[in-house]
This record gives C-alpha cells, sequence and structure tokens, in this order.
C-alpha cells in the first residue's frame, strides 16, 4: 500500500527553502489524523498558502487520493525557489497541485473566492524585527513580526474570502501568537474553531487549530460539542484559556 | 499551469480595474491524462469564465477543442464534458507568460509555475 504521506527523503531541498520541521509534522499529523473527515467531506478544490518545500500539500494530495479526480490542489508561496521544490516534491510523489508564486493569494483571491473547501497554512509565525517580515528567500517562510502575527493578520481575512460555505481551515499558531485571539478574529467572521493537535516541543508549543463555519458546525456532528448551549466556540473557550495559560506557565 | 488556474488568475497590479482575463503567450504545452470526473467538472462549472477557457484552449494550439459559448444543458454530453476536461485539466503551459490584459505587463511561467509576485511599485 502506498504511503499517506509525503516520505522525507522524497522531500526537495533548496538552501532557500524551509525543510519540513516540527511544525510541518504537527500539521500533517493533525490533518492525517482528521483524515477520514476529509475524505466525507469531499473538497473540490484544496489549497496550501506558503507551501515551501510541498511536504504539506503533496502529503494532503496523497492522503486524498481516494477522491481522485473530484478534488484538485492549489498551492501559493512567495518564494519562487519553495514553488519550485513544492513542484519537484510533488512529482516525487507522482501527485499534482497548481502552483503559483504569490504574496499569499494574491491574483488568486478574487477569483478563487467561495470556492476552496480546504486551506491549509503553517505560516511565518515566529516573532521578529518587523522588518524581517516578506524578506526575500527563507527568512519569509519563519519571519512574522511582531508577536508573530504580522503574516497570520494578512493571512486570515484572505482565508475567510476563499473558504466555501463548507470550507475548513487547518493553521499552525505558536502560544507567542495567540491563539486564543486569533479564534476571536475568526470567530468575528462566523467560524467556530478547535485545536486539533497540541505539542510542545523543545523550541516552541505548537497548535494546529482548525476552523470552519459557524452554520456548518451544526450539521456536522462530529464538529459539534456535545454541551451545545452558546455554541461550539463558546463553550470550548474555558478549555482553551486554561490550556494556553498552562503551557505559557510551563514555559517561564 | 492548467487553464484551470488561469481561469482563477487575475492580475494584480495596484490600479488594474479588471485585470481577468490574462492573455496566454504559451512556449511550451504538454498533455497529461487525469481521470475524468463528471461530479468536478459538473460543480466548477458554474465558476469557469467560458470566454476564458475558450481563449486559453485557443492560446495552446486547441482552437476547435471547445464550442464558442456553453450552458448547464451541455453538461449532459460525454462529448462535451471530454473536451471540457481536457481543456480545463490536461493542458499545462509549461513555459510561456501570461499578460496583464490592462498594463500589457508580462508574468513569466517557468517550469509549469506563473510567476504574479510584483515589484514593490506594482504592489
Amino acid at each position: 500500500m502506498s504511503s499517506k504521506i509525503a516520505q522525507i527523503p522524497l522531500v526537495s531541498g533548496h538552501p532557500e527553502v524551509y525543510e519540513p520541521c516540527d511544525d510541518s509534522f504537527a500539521l500533517v499529523d493533525a490533518l492525517l489524523a482528521d483524515r477520514s473527515s476529509l475524505l466525507e467531506h469531499q473538497p473540490r478544490l484544496c489549497m496550501e498558502i506558503g507551501c515551501g518545500s510541498g511536504y504539506v500539500i503533496t502529503s494532503l494530495a496523497l492522503m486524498l487520493s481516494p477522491l481522485g479526480s473530484q478534488v484538485h490542489f492549489f498551492a501559493t508561496d512567495i518564494n519562487l525557489h519553495a514553488a519550485e521544490a513544492t513542484r519537484a516534491t510533488l512529482e516525487a510523489h507522482d501527485v499534482h497541485s497548481e502552483i503559483v508564486a504569490a504574496d499569499i493569494a494574491s491574483g488568486l483571491q478574487r477569483r478563487l473566492a467561495g470556492m476552496v473547501d480546504v486551506v491549509v497554512v503553517n505560516p511565518p509565525y515566529v516573532p521578529t524585527p518587523e522588518e524581517e517580515v516578506g524578506c526575500e528567500g527563507i527568512t519569509a517562510s519563519w519571519a512574522g513580526g511582531e508577536d508573530g502575527r504580522k503574516v497570520i493578520d494578512k493571512i486570515l481575512p484572505v482565508a475567510d474570502k476563499l473558504l466555501s460555505d463548507k470550507g475548513w481551515l487547518y493553521m499552525v499558531a505558536l502560544t507567542a501568537n495567540n491563539p486564543s485571539d486569533i479564534c476571536l478574529v475568526m470567530r468575528e467572521k462566523g467560524y467556530a474553531s478547535r485545536i486539533i493537535l497540541q505539542r510542545s516541543t523543545e523550541e516552541e508549543s505548537l497548535h494546529v487549530i482548525k476552523f470552519w463555519r459557524e452554520s456548518v458546525a451544526d450539521v456536522n456532528g462530529r464538529q459539534s460539542v456535545a454541551s451545545g448551549g452558546t455554541g461550539s466556540w463558546f463553550s470550548q473557550l474555558p478549555f482553551m484559556s486554561s490550556l494556553w495559560q498552562r503551557n505559557e506557565s510551563s514555559r517561564t | 499551469m492548467r487553464l484551470l488556474t488561469h481561469n482563477m488568475l487575475s492580475s494584480n497590479i495596484r490600479g488594474v480595474v479588471n485585470g481577468f482575463p490574462l492573455g496566454i503567450e504559451a512556449e511550451k504545452v504538454v498533455e497529461r491524462e487525469v481521470e475524468l470526473s463528471a461530479e468536478f467538472l459538473r460543480g466548477v462549472f458554474p465558476k469557469i469564465e467560458w470566454g476564458a477557457l475558450v481563449a486559453g484552449a485557443r492560446a495552446l494550439g486547441h482552437p476547435d477543442l471547445l464550442p464558442g459559448e456553453a450552458d448547464a444543458s451541455m453538461l449532459a454530453s460525454d462529448d462535451f464534458l471530454r473536451r471540457f476536461h481536457r481543456a480545463l485539466l490536461q493542458l499545462h503551459v509549461e513555459e510561456g507568460a501570461l499578460v496583464c490584459p490592462e498594463t500589457g505587463r508580462r508574468f513569466p511561467i517557468n517550469k509549469g509555475i506563473p510567476n504574479m509576485l510584483l515589484h514593490e511599485d506594482e504592489v
């Protein structure tokens, strides 16, 4: 049986391209854990913003291969070397995604608005000086500006615009990015959210957050929180904030 | 770059009002067999700008592949689905450029990847 995720030896590399690392593995593990939901969801178009080496989009394409040609993929990166590495990684695994060298989804977001059923993002989330954000080459893959939120805060409205009514967003974030605030920003756009993976490494506390439009949550039992009441996101909020506080205190 | 992608791309230069559709200068076109999914084609059809797809197929050397106009009733025809599928998903521009319809600015396509990155004075 062929592998469900990309194989590291087949991932293309370049000195100016971010190699698959703990955050990439966390995102792919979270997607893999959610794979049966994704297959049931039957997305038509999936998109990765910031595809880097191509490890994540290749893994997603492999995971969803039972859907055959019912689903097609787009991937973007601001770094042309990354776009080329992604192409090589996809080819090495015999899967296809369209690739566009673009800043977030610039050039695509107008026509693709409301069409994308799954968006995945491992954004540049590392807190850095503002001037490092969007630099050429590999720096763009991690430099996130103040609180690591500079690029995340640009991606969120774009993801909202791209996502279809049944759209799901998977995003990696650090504790330092203030995930509860990211959820609040998306809450205001009508999204419920859940941390589907939380993992502490030596260097960082990683979260993978899944977002979906609240109206859809009601018809998707898997997504709903049993306690119901005021809505899934609110009912999770006390749990989430206590989790983050614990993480913060364990880091200090 | 598939024509599906071409159909979703607009010129994103500051000041451009209607950057769609982009012109295509195709230097190298390849065709790759893809399994046909009628479900995908029927789902995506309402979102496709047909005129841009026809122009794209023509630019890729297939002027007779698609009918000049199309409506949803044609999706019942297997012949139409095969033609639509071939144009949308099987033809790839490997080398060439996309051209902004308003400014003439060229966006190069290398190794099948359109480069939509803008210069600082275009953002």
